[in-house]
């Protein structure tokens, strides 16, 4: 078995949007190294609620990387030290007894905090309604395999579908842009046919959106693609700008 | 009340068409006056909201989590059955409802399992529209595979993360309905009651997440997606926020229980590592189709798995079955693993796991093509285990995993309240004992894109509703009711936490109501479980404010409503004097020690009305078998 260590934590606490946050530190014994960075978090609340202290607020669910619910940024890092991990995926045999880990929320204007580590995403949500699908109604699909899709485009579509939304892309950006979220989303749609009739209106409404919503602008960092558990690569953001270029220039008027 | 399934006359396959034909259709003109509430976005949630969202209903769709496409869909990762046959390999809907049928160990009805096959090839047409990367071959055409021992290859999968892909494509169509005002989405809005006028479902009470604010929501009719109920179990391979709670105030306000005790639990997950472990992680069952499994000869044998000789190891699923060997159902591979862990040959330092061993499976066909197969399963078990499963064998335990259980609801996927309809995991159709791999997807989708749009206009062409509005008495009464309940959980201010109560009632239903039950535990449990609950009322320590963000006083709320589904799980379990898929009554069994149906006595579904605490009516469903002939299962 292995030894179990302990932690001291910096972490950002804030009672609700209006109030003013800062960092507190608490300290975690008994930590196994096998445990899940969330485990670990776990076990400081059961210690906070057994003292009658108010436990710390983060958002998860799934635990395995697939929902997108959990982020926090880790010692500076959207998602901790692993590339092409979530949150929930980091272990603890990452750290070191005795090791200080400063834990933040997702930081942006488009992602106001809730409390604590929850911060409020709904902006992805409402860019996405804005064309991030294809019109199509129940009962009117045609069959499946009257549309033939090469594999290769398969393969790459799903490549950008396999976002899981979690922003972690927004948080790393020195502009806090959502660029990558919302061009997994363009370039999924853009490389399948099915997307091709809507595919000038939803470039230039999605992208209309993501500026509504006080993101900021891509300036090329690729910090994005560096934490992005999913490897979502910032070609995607190259094939959006060309999409949102060609609708541009069609609706001129 | 006699329970009436509304199962349509005719012939099997020509059910659904007359039904559709027969039932009522509301004028086009008339369905923006009907506001219908969808609680839950995953696959069924999602799927129904938008389509009834394009119907020209008004749709209010709530969820737990911040976003509807972090519904727990998002996590399933096999794949999704349908009967297309392209693989040429004689797959039909009659195959698809055949094998359903069968392995859901005939507690299943016929027409509801017809339907879903029927449905099957819709959903990927749909799915297909709606921009979903489904695996393909380099024809452009689909790849798919066969899963959980199927004969054909009917499954359609997009990597490893099929459930994904379904629901984003579900999430996007809701997405463009809310764009077109039809529907209108409340997420980190939890439902804590329905609210009946008139023995109706007519809204429900909803608490905000974010604020603590308790809301009345007013509607013509109410849809539960709200998923299954194996967190119930403490740890399960189940999103963290899944819950029965939902479920569980429908049912205290009239609507029936069915088959509560079928839960299903999957054989290949990541056993657990410590007291801490809050959740267990599932590996795909295609594993079996290359790993063996075994555990030492010898009790207490702690060598090193290298270290013991092949003389000294018990490959015990080859040795029992011969015939599918690694390759049997979910129940038969789990209820084996507890069978040998319980004669002390448990490996690991828990003694709760079994080798899954890739040695002879990379010495025959090469690291690469294991690397191929597996290579993302290998890695994922890495990240969490710290072990490389090339090198030594993987460590394997069962784990809670999907509820075929849930509110009993008839043909047209309404409970005993009327309005109030329930699809997906939550309902208690179409699986019967045991759920096959790849079909829960399948049914959530079936359920939420082409039944629910059907039949709920049934209901609300049929139904004479009255004007109402949240200001009635029955709304504010059931607001200040649940408004009182989360008060009271804060002000116990007790010694033990939510947590340690959920973690007691978990190991009362795993060791009492899991793998194997009997007499004795069942009847035991039915004791300790009420017990538990008064001990909570009493003495649980919840944290923080109501009036926030509070995640403890969430989980208060529905561990508080397991600690009452807990024991009806018993209660029902001990009624059912028989063992049938997911289900195994050590009373029942052969000689060989396979489970043993009671035909005769328990071909019924058993729907359970709430009467007071710890008192429920038991009505029965008989169930009537007119296309298919009741075989015991062998997979010797
Ligand atoms: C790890 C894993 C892998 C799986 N793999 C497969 C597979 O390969 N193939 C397959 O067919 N099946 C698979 N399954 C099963 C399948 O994923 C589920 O049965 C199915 O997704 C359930 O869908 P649902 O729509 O019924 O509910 P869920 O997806 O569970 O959604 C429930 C919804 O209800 C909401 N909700 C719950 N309670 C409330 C409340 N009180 N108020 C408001 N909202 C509420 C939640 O927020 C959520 O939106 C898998 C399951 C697991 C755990
Ligand atoms: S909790 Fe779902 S991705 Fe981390």
């Amino acid at each position: 078995m292995k030894k179990n260590i302990s932690i001291h934590l910096k972490v950002w606490r804030q009672k609700d949007a209006n109030s003013k946050g800062k960092m507190v530190s608490h300290t975690v014994n008994g930590v196994n190294p096998d445990m899940s960075f969330l485990e670990m978090l776990d076990t400081l609340n059961e210690d906070l609620i057994k003292k009658g202290e108010e436990p710390l607020e983060f958002d998860n669910d799934c635990r395995e990387g697939i929902c997108g619910m959990c982020g926090l940024v880790i010692n500076g890092t959207a998602h901790g030290p692993n590339s092409g991990t979530t949150t929930c995926e980091l272990r603890m045999r990452e750290f070191q007894n005795g090791d200080t880990i400063i834990v933040e929320p997702w930081r942006a204007k488009a992602f106001p905090i809730i409390k604590d580590l929850v911060v409020d995403r709904q902006s992805f949500d409402r860019i996405i309604s804005k064309g991030g699908y294809i019109s199509i109604r129940v009962g009117n699909a045609p069959e499946a395999t009257s549309i033939l899709v090469a594999k290769e485009n398969a393969d790459l579509a799903m490549d950008a579908a396999a976002c899981i939304g979690c922003g972690a892309c927004v948080a790393a950006c020195p502009n806090s842009s959502a660029s990558l979220f919302t061009s997994a989303k363009i370039s999924q749609l853009r490389l399948l046919p099915q997307g091709e009739p809507e595919r000038n209106r939803r470039a230039l409404n999605m992208v209309f959106q993501m500026d509504e919503e006080l993101f900021g602008n891509c300036s090329n960092h690729a910090e994005c693609q560096a934490v992005c558990p999913k490897s979502v690569s910032i070609t995607h953001i190259a094939r959006m700008r060309r999409e949102y270029l060609k609708a541009a220039i069609k609706y001129v008027d | 009340m006699k329970l009436d399934s509304k199962i349509p006359s005719g012939p099997l396959s020509e059910k659904w068409d007359k039904h559709k034909f027969d039932i009522n259709v509301v004028n086009p003109k008339n369905k923006r006056k009907f506001t219908i509430i969808v609680v839950g976005t995953g696959l069924g949630g999602a799927s129904a909201a938008a389509s009834l969202g394009e119907l020209g209903y008004r749709v209010k769709n709530f969820c737990i989590q911040d976003s509807p496409r972090r519904a727990h869909s998002i996590g399933a990762q096999g794949g999704i059955n349908a009967a297309k046959n392209y693989q040429n390999d004689g797959d039909s809907v009659w195959r698809l409802f055949y094998d359903t049928i069968k392995g859901g160990d005939y507690r299943a009805r016929e027409a509801n399992v017809y339907r879903l096959a029927q449905n099957s090839n819709n959903i990927i047409d749909q799915a297909v529209a709606q921009g979903v990367p489904f695996a393909r071959e380099y024809g452009g055409l689909f790849a798919n595979r066969s899963f959980g021992g199927a004969l054909v290859s009917r499954t359609f999968y997009a990597r490893g993360q099929t459930g994904q892909q379904l629901l984003l494509g579900a999430y996007s169509s809701l997405m463009a309905q809310v764009h077109a005002g039809s529907v209108q989405i409340f997420p980190r809005e939890e439902m804590v009651d329905l609210v009946l006028i008139q023995g109706k479902a007519r809204g429900i009470i909803t608490r905000n997440l974010r604020t603590g604010e308790f809301n009345a929501h007013t509607a013509d009719a109410v849809v539960l997606a709200t998923g299954g109920y194996g967190t119930a179990y403490y740890l399960s391979t189940l999103a963290m926020n899944s819950n029965a709670s939902a479920i569980w105030r429908a049912h205290k306000k009239g609507a029936f229980f069915g088959n509560p005790c079928y839960v299903q639990i999957h054989p290949t997950c990541i056993p657990r590592s410590g007291d801490y472990q809050s959740k267990l992680t599932l590996m795909s069952e295609s594993l079996r189709n290359d790993g063996r499994v075994w555990v030492p000869k010898n009790k207490g044998d702690k060598r090193p798995p290298s270290q013991i000789p092949e003389g000294d190891r018990d490959y015990y699923l080859e040795r029992k079955y011969p015939t599918f060997g690694n390759m049997v159902p979910r129940d038969v591979a789990s209820r084996n693993a507890k069978e040998v862990c319980d004669d002390g040959r448990g490996i690991g330092d828990t003694g709760l796991a079994v080798y899954l061993d890739f040695k002879n499976a990379i010495a025959d066909f090469g690291r690469k093509t294991i690397e191929e197969r597996y290579g993302n399963l290998f890695e994922m078990y890495h990240l969490i285990t710290d072990e490389d499963a090339y090198k030594t064998p993987m460590r394997i335990f069962p784990a809670v995993h999907y509820s075929m259980g849930g509110l009993w609801v008839d043909y047209n996927l309404m409970t005993t309240v009327p309005g109030l309809h329930v699809i997906g995991e939550a309902n208690f159709s179409d699986h019967g004992a045991n759920r096959l791999g790849a079909s829960a997807l399948m049914q959530g989708l079936s359920d939420g894109y082409f039944v629910i749009p059907y039949t709920i206009g049934g209901y609300l062409g049929g139904a004479s509703l009255e004007k109402i509005s949240s200001e009635d008495d029955a709304f504010k009464n059931a607001l200040a009711s649940s408004k009182g309940k989360f008060e009271k959980l804060l002000s116990i201010k007790g010694n033990k936490t939510v947590k340690e109560f959920h973690r007691d009632l978990g190991q009362i239903l795993w060791d009492k109501v899991g793998m194997a039950r009997n007499e004795k535990g069942l009847k035991e449990a039915i004791k300790e479980i009420p017990k538990l609950r008064e001990e909570f009322w009493q003495n649980v320590k919840v944290a923080g404010e109501a009036e926030t963000l509070n995640k403890n006083l969430e989980f208060a709320a529905r561990v508080g409503d397991y600690l009452e589904l807990g024991e009806l799980m018993a209660r029902d379990a001990l009624n059912r004097r028989e063992s049938c898929g997911g289900h195994f009554r050590i009373e029942s069994q052969t000689e060989e020690g396979e489970a043993l149906r009671n035909d005769e006595k328990f071909t019924y579904v058993s729907a359970w009305e709430f009467k007071k605490a710890s008192n429920w009516e038991l009505h029965k469903e008989p169930l009537i078998f007119e296309n298919v002939t009741l075989t015991q299962r062998s997979y010797k």
